[in-house]
């Protein structure tokens, strides 16, 4: 048999046998347990979850029930989470000791584990997972797999659809109609400029050179992202295929793949995963009988933030250090080894095999005029329900921060959002409704990024954020150019000045001459957006500056310096929750009493200011 | 001693070989033999770096430069126990500062430094992607969720 029968037969048979997985009215007589084993649910237990699972399945010598390993289902903030087939039911936050009951009460007798259940935003146990707020503004297509399918598993994944598309176009389109079909998509780069990604295949297909490379960009250095993680995770294979697709299109045979090294799950499976390729013959020499040739090989970055623009990370390909190159020639005309070189984000290939399969119409009636089809951002900070969501472009923030979000927890109050992570901006109250796409986020000052979607709520100081980052990129400069390497630099002595109540109104002026000056000067996209998270807070949040340089105070206590904690007499209850959790036994006062902080031993964690249930301490 | 440490130099030349051998001599192939060693010793050692430099014939000033260009790779061992906590933006927002801040504290080093008997190392990283669970902190690779400063003292008193 050869390869291409070899794949219909999987997918037909497979197809059929995995029919539970989608379809809750199946009547199937087998159970499928599905365990997250993505990063957050995995450091909280969910490997042990599994093994108990198969224990106790095994001592009760239970047939027709498999526990399978799945890639991110999203809601981070309930892992561990357990998903019963077909039944569709959504048990969150499980612990390896409640494998016994739900085996024993779901399982064997066929009833719900109550309390297991997850509270949705209105406080009502929900039993499915399409019923959760949570899910219900979502649309999955670049996470259509994850938390659905085993990653490791080419079966599951050809099951689905996999390797359908590259069936398709193989057999049945030549390069251009390919490129054609992406281009008429819409699609744009996911991975945080937006450059439309037709046009970049088309632009490295035109090139008249024997040797071109596909690269994927998985160097997701955006502290606070996860999207690409995840998706590598959970579903390797539709980046494998998309990338040998991207090949043929571009007429390359050599894929690279650029892994953090800091992702060693994500790092592991698309091994697995290209392994596997290659035993079914849909990676190696003449694919399905053509007289196309593809492979793929991974590359692990070494810990720097600048190696995710796209020529400091051809760079650190080649063995060298990470500094990005001055473009033009850009990729296209000279990338790797000075071949022509195709650099997608792990994202944007995630979205190619669904357009080639349901067509370029179909993607582009989702999105915005200028933005089409969806995003996927990881939801993180002050709000409820932390994880990673996938909305069509043109969802507002509002929609995104509150139905999906949940809002920001312990009644606090949202003060800012933050998109594109040490390059983007801080966006605030009165950009809530704000739709999310390229150009909209541009307008306000920010971007979109990779995906990395931080919620901040009213006890966030901007001025420190701003720091944070700048410190961030100081770190994270690589040295090249002067703007980035000495002008990030001095913005941050700026800022430590005025964090630490010694800065003046000319400080104030400096900082917004460099950050106005560093976009114009330095060579590469790190160094260009550096100063954003200064721009934006400075143009949102001046009076903050302000404060902190005229009256030398910081209203949130962030900036120790000006920070005073105390308690607020008229809130205090007495309820001792600040004296329980202080560190260094900084507080006294006796229960249902007024308490009280010594400031001489006070290290101003903050501790006390985020357990105070009444909000008295500031 | 001085024997000893030429036995063990011995050994660890001979496990270098090892690791080499499996790499064609190209250059391209630095930063993945160097990932390797670094996993295996928790650092690279000058005689590692030795090694490389005559194995793909580039000089040594080259191999140094990418050693200390990359975060991951560092140039002295590691304690016995590395504390590492995430500094991404998720956990930032979620008071990794203030954990970071107690650790230097209790230990009394700094960042990327290791306590003098060889027992804990302070390391910051960038965003371990379980932001779900923020702030968090690793302990040589273990992560450990919704950290507070209470949670760390406990860790800590429980690693002494």
């Amino acid at each position: 048999m050869n390869t291409l029968e070899k794949i219909r037969k999987i997918r037909e048979e497979k197809r059929k046998e995995l029919d539970l997985r989608v379809n809750s009215k199946v009547g199937a007589k087998e159970k499928h347990i599905l365990v997250c084993h993505g990063t957050g649910c995995t450091s909280s237990k969910s490997p042990k979850i599994i093994e108990n699972f198969r224990k106790i399945i095994k001592e009760k010598k239970l047939e027709n029930v498999r526990v399978i390993q799945t890639g991110c289902f999203g809601l981070c903030a309930k892992g561990p989470i357990v998903i019963i087939r077909p039944d569709d039911t959504f048990y969150a936050m499980v612990s390896p000791e409640d494998c016994e009951e739900i085996i024993q009460t779901h399982i064997i007798e066929g009833k719900t584990v109550d309390r297991l259940l997850c509270k949705d935003i209105d406080g009502s146990k929900v039993q499915k997972l399409d019923d959760l707020t949570f899910y219900k503004k979502q649309k999955r297509i670049a996470l259509k797999n994850c938390g659905k399918i085993d990653p490791e598993n080419i079966d599951e994944y050809i099951a689905f659809d996999g390797y359908k598309a590259l069936e398709k176009v193989l057999l049945e389109m030549t390069p251009d109609e390919v490129i054609n079909e992406i281009e008429a998509s819409g699609l744009r780069g996911r991975g945080g400029a937006g450059f439309p990604t037709g046009k970049k295949w088309r632009l490295t297909k035109d090139v008249a050179e024997k040797q071109k490379y596909v690269v994927c960009n998985a160097d997701e250095g955006d502290p606070g992202a996860f999207m690409d993680r995840s998706i590598l995770e959970g579903d390797p294979h539709s980046v494998v295929e998309s990338m040998i697709i991207a090949g043929f299109a571009i007429g390359a045979n050599q894929g690279y793949i650029y892994v953090r090294a800091e992702y060693p799950i994500a790092v592991q499976r698309f091994g697995v995963a290209i392994k596997q390729a290659r035993e079914y013959g849909l990676l190696g020499n003449n694919i399905f009988g053509t007289n196309f040739s593809f492979d793929i090989e991974i590359r692990l970055g070494a810990g720097a933030f600048v190696c995710g623009e796209e020529t400091a990370l051809l760079e650190s390909i080649e063995g060298k250090r990470g500094q990005p190159r001055v473009k033009p020639p850009y990729p296209a005309n000279s990338g790797l080894w000075g071949k022509p070189t195709l650099i997608n984000n792990v994202e944007t290939y995630a979205n190619i095999t669904r357009i080639i399969l349901n067509g370029a119409k179909w993607y582009s009636s989702i999105g915005t005029e200028g933005s089409k089809g969806t995003k996927v951002f990881a939801l993180g900070g002050n709000v409820v329900n932390v994880g990673l969501v996938e909305v069509p472009m043109g969802t507002t923030l509002r929609e995104i921060v509150y139905d999906i979000g949940g809002g920001i927890p312990n009644g606090r109050d949202f003060k800012a959002a933050q998109t594109g992570g040490p390059s983007g901006g801080c966006i605030p109250k009165q950009h809530l409704d704000t739709p999310i796409d390229y150009e909209s986020l541009k307008e306000i000052g920010s971007m979109m990024g990779s995906g990395g979607l931080i919620v901040m709520d009213d006890t966030k100081c901007m001025v420190n954020l701003a720091k944070f980052y700048l410190s961030f990129t100081v770190d994270e400069s690589c040295g090249k150019c002067t703007p980035c390497r000495i002008g990030t630099k001095r913005m941050l002595e700026l800022l430590e000045k005025i964090s630490n109540g010694e800065g003046t109104p000319l400080d104030l002026e400096k900082l917004e001459e460099l950050a106005t000056n560093i976009p114009k000067t330095a060579v590469c996209g790190l160094g260009q957006s550096a100063p954003n998270p200064v721009l934006s807070t400075l143009k949102y949040f001046r009076n903050e500056y302000e404060e902190h340089v005229q009256e030398k105070l910081c209203k949130t206590g962030e900036c120790k310096a000006l920070a005073k904690i105390q308690i607020d007499e008229e809130k205090c209850r007495g309820c001792s929750m600040c004296k329980r959790n202080c560190p260094v036994e900084a507080i006294s006062g006796e229960p249902g009493k007024k308490h009280h902080i010594d400031e001489e031993k006070c290290i101003k964690c903050g501790t006390c200011i985020t357990v105070c249930p009444f909000h008295a301490i500031a | 001693m001085e024997k000893n440490s030429c036995c063990m130099d011995k050994k660890l030349e001979k496990e270098l070989n090892e690791i080499l051998e499996k790499y064609t001599d190209s250059k391209d192939n630095l930063i993945t033999i160097l990932n390797e060693v670094q996993m295996k010793y928790g650092y690279i050692p000058k005689i590692a770096q030795m090694k490389i430099s005559e194995y793909l014939k580039i000089p040594m000033a080259e191999v140094y430069g990418v050693i200390t260009f990359y975060s991951r790779f560092t140039l002295k061992p590691k304690g016995k126990y590395t504390i590492s906590v995430c500094l991404g933006t998720a956990c930032f927002v979620k008071g990794s500062e203030k954990i970071m801040e107690r650790l230097k504290q209790r230990l009394n080093i700094g960042e990327g430094e290791t306590t003098p008997d060889g027992k804990f190392s302070v390391d910051s990283t960038r965003c371990v992607g379980a932001c779900g669970i923020a702030p968090v902190f690793t302990v040589n690779g273990e992560v450990y969720g919704k950290a507070t400063v209470k949670k760390l003292d406990e860790v800590l008193d429980s690693l002494q």
